[in-house]
């Protein structure tokens, strides 16, 4: 079996969660005698970088270079790693569950004609199959699959897979890529958002809030101590519906769904749609004045109190420990 | 302009899930169906594209008779009509097939735009507009909050992790479309009822040329999976200062996220 993983680059750097998909091939080519390889696209990437794969056990990198991949295309990075997968006899392919993952691979999946099987949360090799456990209904269930010979284009929800150091010789190969005369949209810009706050799903610390914090204004608090812990600052559907916190916040079914190590639900009554998007994270914490609101229901450390008389001795508390 | 925009029955987000007969099948509590949350923003948009340059709004859905009361409300939203692909076969398609199904009857479509939701909730598969787009080999744009359309020139802004991404494309392409884009319109009791009386096309399989040979790989189902339980809870009591300074302990000493 051989199986490619995408390594996402940008702003000249690769994304952690390239590293945590690829530690999984690793172990999948492994246990079926088969081979991982890394897939790097673009003309920016250097020798050096291509060769970071090997923290993680593999043993082949490759680089995809042609002119018309300097800027971020989806169709045409999709064409240029589907022609790539079959000219060099691939079965299968993974993503990091990243944005720019998840633009990419179902698009791959059409090209490559294989199979797409979506923000995976466990790998395993059952029998000589590669079988996927993958979120239903925003995380109440769950989905057990496999694909008919190992065939699959899949991506992996970022956070949940660890990176598992194995350093081995890596080599790395420039390949000019064939692209077939796709129609693309092109990404011509950014715009950074106005928080300095990392986004929900991509911090590893996240704190949220909900109708309990009673207006927009309050929210500056959260941040403050998201900010503190280098982490993002959430929000139930109820707050961002009212208005106060803005949509790229919101946590739950119609949001994001997270799981960070830690999770702190701030007047989040628990409504079954937010905790289908958070009951996932490591270590939940809810601070609520109703003791029977339901998210005390998947939090491991709860405290029945006033939120407005919890969060800043918390934001202190934090404070005093990073010192 | 002739907007297609692809939607789906779900049930409704308050559904609750639990897993039965061993893993064989998913019981509902909650009998909900509804227009998927995000296709309601893909259908706003083509409406107010349709009101800006004219032309017509298509509702398309894969689904049985029940989806066509999706397909009804998105026409009674304002749409003009609707396609319904509706067989056996089509049951329990995976994406790619799902979109391989959708791009068959398109490829007999004239349309100058796709809409679609960012996902459909329920299979959370964030894939088959995107795979449409590709087999269609039109440009696409997903997550998308911001459109503009002049000429053939369409510019978007997509929802990524930060930030907005800003994306150019030319006519015809496929949008999913993120919520922020617009904020979906009721539909008026007059849209209600003249929905009514809008066409729905149903074609299956045979009429679409097309035979379970069309389908390749297949993802084979194992079992449903209740979600990991998670393990007691802990209630932090006393003073509230006191509770914190606990809390704080626990989370960096016990549970080692600090």
């Amino acid at each position: 079996m051989k199986i490619l993983t995408y390594f996402e680059v940008k702003d000249g750097e690769i994304k952690k969660a390239s590293f945590e998909t690829a530690s999984k091939a690793a172990e999948i080519a492994e246990k079926l005698n088969g081979e991982a390889c890394a897939l790097f696209v673009g003309e920016n990437i250097s020798e050096e970088m291509a060769k970071s794969p090997s923290r993680v056990n593999i043993k082949k990198s490759y680089i995809l270079k042609n002119e018309s991949l300097k800027t971020f295309s989806n169709s045409i990075y999709a064409s240029a790693i589907s022609n790539f997968a079959k000219e060099r006899e691939f079965d299968a392919i993974l993503f990091p569950a990243t944005s720019t993952g998840k633009d990419l691979a179902p698009i791959v999946s059409a090209y490559f004609d294989v199979p797409y099987i979506s923000d995976v949360i466990k790998v395993d090799v059952e029998n000589g199959d590669v079988t996927f456990v993958k979120p239903i209904f925003s995380g109440k269930a769950m989905k057990k699959i496999s694909v008919e010979e190992n065939c699959f284009v899949a991506s992996l929800r970022v956070n949940v897979f660890p990176v598992i150091e194995k350093h081995c010789e890596t080599l790395v190969e420039s390949v000019e890529a064939k692209l077939d005369d796709v129609k693309s949209s092109k990404v011509t810009g950014y715009e950074k958002g106005s928080s300095e706050l990392l986004d929900v799903a991509e911090a590893d610390i996240i704190i949220s809030g909900g109708r309990g914090m009673k207006g927009p204004e309050n929210f500056e608090m959260l941040a403050e101590v998201a900010k503190l812990f280098g982490g993002a600052m959430g929000a139930s559907r109820a707050a961002v519906d009212a208005g106060w916190v803005p949509h790229s916040h919101q946590v739950g079914q119609t949001g994001k769904v997270v799981s960070p190590s830690l999770y702190i639900a701030c007047g989040i009554s628990g409504a079954i749609q937010h905790l289908a998007g958070m009951s996932s994270s490591k270590v939940i914490v809810a601070i609520n004045k109703d003791k029977d609101a339901p998210i005390f229901n998947v939090a491991t450390y709860g405290i029945v109190g006033d939120l407005f008389e919890i969060v800043p001795l918390l934001k202190e508390e934090i404070k005093s420990l990073k010192g | 302009m002739r907007i297609i925009t692809l939607v789906k029955h779900v049930r409704d987000t308050e559904t609750r899930v639990k897993v039965a007969e061993n893993g064989a099948k998913l019981e509902f509590i909650g009998e909900n169906w509804v227009l998927n949350p995000y296709d309601e923003f893909a259908v706003e948009e083509g409406l107010r594209l349709k009101e800006k340059f004219g032309g017509e709004v298509v509702a398309l859905s894969v689904g049985d008779e029940e989806s066509s009361k999706s397909l009804r409300q998105a026409m009674a939203m304002g749409a003009d009509s609707a396609i319904l692909l509706s067989d056996p076969l089509f049951n329990d398609l995976d994406p790619l097939s799902t979109a391989r199904v959708i791009a068959e009857q398109l490829k007999k479509e004239s349309f100058d735009l796709i809409l679609c939701g960012k996902h459909g909730v329920g299979d959370d598969n964030q894939a088959v507009g995107s795979i449409v787009g590709a087999l269609l080999n039109i440009p696409v744009a997903t997550v998308v909050v911001n459109l503009e359309i002049q000429g053939s020139d369409v510019k978007a802004k997509r929802e990524i992790e930060g930030g907005l991404e800003v994306l150019e494309m030319g006519l015809p392409c496929l949008i999913s479309c993120q919520k922020g884009l617009n904020e979906p319109r009721y539909p008026s009791l007059k849209g209600i009822m003249s929905a009514k009386k809008k066409e729905i096309r149903t074609i299956n399989a045979s009429v679409l040329g097309i035979d379970e040979k069309f389908f390749s790989k297949r993802i084979k189902f194992i079992t449903f999976l209740e979600p990991p339980p998670r393990p007691k809870g802990k209630l932090i009591k006393g003073e509230p200062r006191d509770a914190v300074k606990e809390l704080v302990k626990l989370l960096s000493e016990e549970a080692k996220v600090l």
